[in-house]
């Protein structure tokens, strides 16, 4: 085999400006797909990161047929007291789970005695909320970034239009369960501002004022965002939860609970889909770029040797080892690239990283762009590069594997 | 017992609709560690005789054994361990590998065709070089040699695993008066001191001269067959 290798780089080696063409364009394919991957794999990180830490968070539990109908905010398919209890007893003894807040999402009108206007609101224990999304305190652009009971967070769209500041007393009235309509009078703790702009309009408040707006004499929640300690264990531990809460049955005995993941209550998951469909185009490319090059590289290495194939098989090399020789040659071609394509391609990402550029999303500037590239990526390329070099060199290396001596000899 | 025995050997091939009849009702033998060459004018049949002795080409029809073995019913596979085992091939041409070195060239044959220790195979390679002359040239590439040396390596080549047969297809063709007689000269010399069967397909007089039994084909037929030193053999 080592002389197999010695003859497929000396032959390489014959011609020097083709071999090192063809390495270039594997190399160049290489890089670009390295670089593009740590970039887009940083920004679609930090996407996912902005959203889930300030948020959804990364996983929520509601009571089944929740999701379904979460647009109208419904109050009747809450989880009652015990039945969160429940749910919190299962989630206490998670030791992959960092922090969890339990919510009651509502809608409502809000008043400043001038103007008013509909709100939705989220109701929460502030020091939990802030446990599961650690960004949102930052995303309070006015007034205290924490609040207490009797407190409110006005979304900035509202703010803006109904010229509201932090400190003014506004009046929010909803309606419970029961339909009857109550009222309870607020302090404007601060303005937060959404993620995209001044659009949205969730306010927060605390969970007990939430309680006694909609007169619960129990507190129930219709919403429980949980925050993992590993965003990367994010399925196993999906997958965890929902087996262990599919036991926890309804007294009609039908599953009590649905989990799902931030991918199911975002639509921003499908520009993170984007971003892989992209990223797998690309890799598509790089592919074709490597099939092409060696295949053409490797047709030309056989048409050029015809004379020398005939004379190797006449002096009794046999077909499998002919077809080895060629094999090897496209391997070796792929294997030059693909190193090469590696340091180079860590190298750039490293000149990005130091140059510290930056962009924005959303309402968020000057995020540092940090490219990153994984060693599963990194491997899964240059595998990828290698079978591609084989595959592109199989159909030459049989063309020559099954010449016939005597014609090859002939040939001119 | 013959080393080849050939019987009614006839080789057709097929140009588009014309058929052409290259070997014609062939019969020969040629015994062990004999100097043999087959003349005669260009598209006499002389390479394709060769090529039918060295399992490149099957014969239409008739018997050929090489070496005790029917050749013409081997597969693929079987003819190229055949000709690794038995065979060794000289070229007009030479046909050395030219990214390989004239050591590396030689010792070829023992790193694909067959299995050999590596102190055997270095001590096989140091003998053929000294035998044809080589040892101080066997880092150079076939660009860096002449002719002769070149055929002079192609002849180790051959030799290298040690087959009882030699086919050399114009051997001397490519090479000057002197250059020829030399390699010539040294094929005998190995001849007698390797045993090894050598058969030449030659219009060359150098060669002539110096073979034990002459063959002369005409338009595929063997017209007459000439033992050196007397006789004739029967054709």
């Amino acid at each position: 085999m080592r002389n197999l290798f010695k003859i497929a780089v000396r032959n390489l080696m014959r011609y020097k400006r083709r071999t090192l063409l063809t390495i270039s364009l594997i190399t160049i394919g290489v890089v670009f797909v390295l670089v593009f991957i740590s970039i887009s794999g940083s920004f679609k990180n930090m996407m996912i990161g902005q959203i889930t830490d300030s948020l959804v968070g990364h996983i929520q539990v509601h009571r089944k047929g929740y999701l379904a109908a979460t647009e109208n905010m419904p109050l009747d398919l809450n989880l009652k007291f015990s039945e969160f209890k429940q749910l919190e007893n299962t989630l206490n003894k998670q030791s992959e789970i960092e922090a969890y807040s339990p919510r009651i999402k509502l809608g409502g009108m809000l008043s400043n005695f001038v103007a008013t206007s509909n709100i939705s609101l989220i109701a929460v224990y502030p020091d939990m909320e802030f446990k599961t999304l650690p960004l949102l305190p930052s995303k309070i652009i006015n007034g205290e970034k924490n609040f207490n009971r009797g407190e409110i967070i006005i979304p900035q769209l509202l703010a803006e239009g109904m010229n509201i500041k932090a400190g003014n007393v506004v009046v929010v009235v909803a309606t419970n369960n029961d339909g009857s309509v109550n009222g309870k009078q607020f302090k404007v703790a601060g303005i937060v501002e959404r993620l995209f702009g001044p659009s949205g309009r969730n306010g927060y408040i605390h969970i007990e004022d939430a309680a006694e707006l909609l007169r619960m004499e129990e507190i129930e929640v219709n919403e429980v965002a949980i925050r993992l300690k590993n965003f990367d264990m994010l399925n196993p531990i999906n997958q965890k939860l929902e087996k262990l809460l599919s036991k926890e049955l309804s007294q009609q005995g039908k599953p009590l609970f649905e989990v799902h993941t931030w991918e199911k209550l975002t639509p921003f998951y499908t520009i993170s889909r984007m971003i892989d469909v992209m990223t797998f185009f690309i890799k598509l490319m790089l592919t074709a770029i490597v099939l092409i090059s060696i295949m053409n590289v490797m047709i030309m290495a056989v048409y050029e040797r015809i004379r020398e194939i005939g004379t190797i098989a006449a002096i009794g090399t046999l077909p499998g080892k002919i077809l080895s020789m060629f094999i090897i040659e496209g391997l070796c071609l792929g294997v030059a690239g693909v190193a090469i394509g590696n340091i180079m391609g860590m190298l750039i990402i490293f000149i990005i990283n130091s140059l510290r550029f930056t962009f924005n999303f959303g309402m968020v500037t000057g995020l540092l762009l940090s490219a990153k590239i994984h060693p599963a990526d990194l491997l899964s390329i240059s595998v990828t590069v290698i079978i591609v070099s084989i595959i592109a060199s199989l159909e030459p290396a049989f063309k020559a594997s099954k010449m016939e001596p005597i014609k090859a000899l002939r040939h001119i | 017992m013959s080393l080849i025995s050939a019987e009614n050997i006839h080789k057709d091939y097929q140009i588009g609709d014309i058929c052409v009849k290259a070997l014609k009702n062939i019969n020969f033998g040629i015994e062990p560690s004999s100097f043999v060459s087959f003349v005669g004018p260009s598209g006499s049949g002389k390479t394709t005789l060769l090529n039918l002795i060295g399992c490149l080409d099957k014969p239409t029809s008739g018997k050929l054994k090489v070496a005790g073995t029917d050749v013409i019913n081997l597969n693929r596979k079987q003819s190229a361990l055949f000709r690794g085992k038995t065979i060794g091939f000289i070229f007009q041409d030479f046909n050395l590998i030219p990214v390989l070195t004239v050591y590396e060239n030689i010792e070829y044959p023992l790193l694909m065709v067959e299995v050999i220790p590596p102190n055997d195979r270095k001590k096989r390679v140091n003998e053929l070089l000294e035998a044809v002359g080589m040892v101080d040239q066997k880092d150079k590439y076939p660009d860096q040699i002449s002719g002769g040396q070149k055929q002079r390596v192609a002849v180790a080549r051959a030799l290298v695993t040690n087959p009882r047969l030699v086919l050399a297809d114009e051997p001397t063709a490519n090479l000057d008066r002197k250059t020829a007689y030399i390699v010539i000269n040294l094929m005998k010399r190995l001849r007698d001191e390797f045993k090894t069967t050598f058969i030449f397909s030659t219009h060359d007089q150098k060669i002539v001269g110096e073979v034990d039994v002459l063959y002369t084909l005409e338009d595929g037929e063997l017209k007459s067959a000439e033992v050196k030193g007397g006789g004739k053999k029967n054709a």
